[in-house]
């Protein structure tokens, strides 16, 4: 079993690698170079001026030997200074990750109990009304954008039904510690996280439903049924497991979209996390921090996809004999 | 229903059957139908209502129905019906644009890899996983940042980011159909690996590749529309996109701005997603029962 998770591990030390090589290779041959921005901005500067800052920021070195530097860089948690903020990129991202962290996870967890019920229920009544309704939000689902649906919620249950908050992580009065931040926070992340599962919730309804169907098909739930075993023992006890086998895998493997998804949802509820960063730092043109962003959520994408193995395993035993 | 050919009095073509298939799956008719509309209105609304689309025209945030300009004016008095008619120009282009770059690069990693097997595959393989894991929305925003937002940067960042289901599913098919008897066939009377990858399996392959690459285009479409939201968008042109990032700091004064842009998005990717739904109607007629 742990092999098997080593070996996962491994993988995503090379795919993380090869993130840091892919981001340093897109800004070597994209046109233009930090030093002709900043000499752009001071006004122009002589040749030597331009020659020694080149020195200066190693750009006249070979490629390898930028490349090298810059993975030694990240290596020791160094991902540059942001040319906006002036701070270290690495400790803006320190301050952003547990917003996002929070809404991704909430939303996550909300879009896979909701979505595997739906389908679950819908699978056992497949004339039903809740079949067809869970046929037509998927579609829906799929077919909006998720910064309109934010919006298109912001309008119904801010605006003309002011239930809940517009934007923020916290109300701007509120000094409150404790209980009532808490309850505070949880009152801004209704919205968003909401926002953000209704896409994935479409999905997850739409496999569950897809796998729960051909579990029922199998021979061992008809076996089940014909020892006269109780409707519900059949689906709870045999069915399910089975059935919620592809969401695991596709919650790992969707990570990266929900991160991507995030982003929008965040610049749309002005929610403090690295999606409104990642849209700051696009309207400043602060490549660091973006390239930042793009690495630390890679990285995320990784440790999930090694989290939903080890739930594999758990859920389905048969794996550790692999 | 599971075989037609057998019990028809005379023999149709294949696409002929897969027509017949559609047109029963009211739903997807429906939708080729709405998009054929949202087509038209692109192409030929310009010249029909020629409003200019980014000049004031009128006192801004105008409510819909108040003036001579039916959807009202957004922020900058903006006509909005003449945005919606010039920005489904864009938005389509890069979503065709995008699709086929995606289903280009897909087709042809997922053929090598399922063709030649092997260390190609292994290797295509890990290509495809790295990309899975790649962020899209973000790596995308790089890519766009990077090399400017012109609309050809945009179809193609959005091509590099989405090809890895449509490179998995040919994966797959060619490695179910490098085994059978007619490949083997054309092997043996001397067909080289180009003839046998692009004229001898590709087409037999092609039915749920042509599902995966209309999908394709609404995923473009939506992908498209967050970048240009999160304003990575060609500055010379308008997109549905684009009118929702540019109206939402006015969403209370003029929430017309972003619905009915918003409302165009959802349309021609439901309309897209109904079509995708038909065609796999009508090449997978045993699994309609689902």
């Amino acid at each position: 079993m742990l092999k098997g998770s080593l070996n996962k591990l491994g993988n995503a030390v090379v795919l993380l690698v090869a993130v840091l090589v892919l981001n340093f290779t897109l800004i070597h041959i994209a046109p233009g170079d930090p030093v002709e921005a900043i000499v752009g901005e001071m006004g122009g500067a002589t040749p030597e001026m331009i020659e020694q800052m080149r020195a200066q920021y190693g750009l006249d070195q070979p490629f390898i030997v930028q490349i090298g530097t810059y993975l030694g860089n990240v290596l020791t948690g160094d991902l540059g200074m942001s040319t906006y903020y002036g701070q270290p990129v690495t400790q803006l991202i320190w301050d952003r990750i547990g917003a996002t962290m929070l809404l991704v996870i909430t939303a996550l967890m909300t879009a896979m109990i909701i979505g595997t019920v739906l389908g679950v229920f819908s699978a056992q009544k497949r004339r039903s009304i809740l079949s067809h309704f869970v046929t037509v939000i998927a579609l829906a689902g799929f077919s909006a954008p998720v910064f309109w649906v934010g919006i298109m919620l912001i309008l119904l249950l801010s605006v003309s039904i002011p239930l809940l908050p517009i934007s923020g992580m916290t109300s701007a009065t509120s000094e409150a510690g404790g209980i009532a931040h808490v309850l505070d926070v949880l009152h801004h992340l209704i919205l968003p996280a909401l926002t953000l599962a209704t896409i994935y919730l479409a999905f997850y309804s739409r496999l569950a439903r897809a796998s729960m169907l051909e579990v029922l098909g199998s021979d061992y739930v008809r076996t089940a049924r014909a020892k006269g075993m109780p409707q519900r023992l059949v689906i709870y006890k045999h069915a399910l497991r089975n059935a919620i086998l592809p969401v695991v895998t596709f919650a790992g493997l969707q990570f990266g979209q929900l991160i991507s998804g995030a982003v929008l949802v965040e610049t749309v509820f002005a929610w403090p996390g690295l999606g409104t960063l990642a849209f700051e730092s696009i309207l400043r043109r602060d490549t660091p921090t973006l390239l930042g962003i793009l690495f630390f959520s890679s990285m995320m994408v990784v440790v999930m996809n090694v989290l939903t193995d080890l739930v594999y395993r758990i859920i389905d035993p048969r794996i550790k004999a692999r | 229903m599971t075989d037609v050919t057998t019990t028809a009095p005379k023999p149709v073509s294949p696409s002929m059957q897969a027509w017949r298939m559609f047109r029963q799956n009211h739903a997807a008719v429906l939708g080729l139908g709405i998009l054929i509309a949202i087509i038209v209105i692109s192409l030929l609304g310009p010249y029909i209502y020629t409003v200019p689309p980014r000049d004031m025209v009128w006192m801004p945030l105008t409510p819909p129905g108040t003036s001579e300009y039916v959807l009202g004016t957004d922020y900058l008095g903006r006509d909005l019906l003449a945005g919606l008619i010039n920005g489904g120009r864009v938005t389509l282009a890069v979503g065709f644009a995008a699709a086929l770059i995606t289903v280009a690069i897909g087709i042809s990693v997922g053929a090598l890899a399922g063709f030649f097997g092997g260390r190609v595959d292994n290797f295509l393989m890990r290509v495809t996983e790295f990309f899975q894991v790649l962020p899209n929305l973000l790596f995308a925003m790089v890519v766009v940042m990077l090399f400017g937002p012109d609309l050809l940067n945009i179809s193609i960042a959005i091509g590099i980011v989405s090809w890895t289901s449509t490179a998995r599913l040919t994966r797959g098919e060619f490695m179910r159909i490098r085994e059978m008897d007619f490949v083997k066939a054309e092997r043996s009377i001397g067909a080289g690996n180009t003839r046998l990858i692009w004229r001898v399996i590709l087409p037999n392959a092609a039915p749920p590749l042509i599902v995966v690459s209309a999908l394709a285009i609404g995923t473009a479409i939506l992908f498209e529309a967050g970048l240009s939201f999160l304003g990575l968008s060609d500055p010379n042109s308008t997109s549905w996109g684009r009118m929702i990032g540019d109206n939402r700091p006015y969403i209370l004064d003029s929430p017309w701005g972003v619905t009915f842009p918003g409302l165009c998005i959802f349309l021609t990717v439901l309309a897209i997603s109904l079509i995708g739904d038909g065609l796999n109607d009508a090449f997978n007629p045993k699994l309609r029962e689902r």
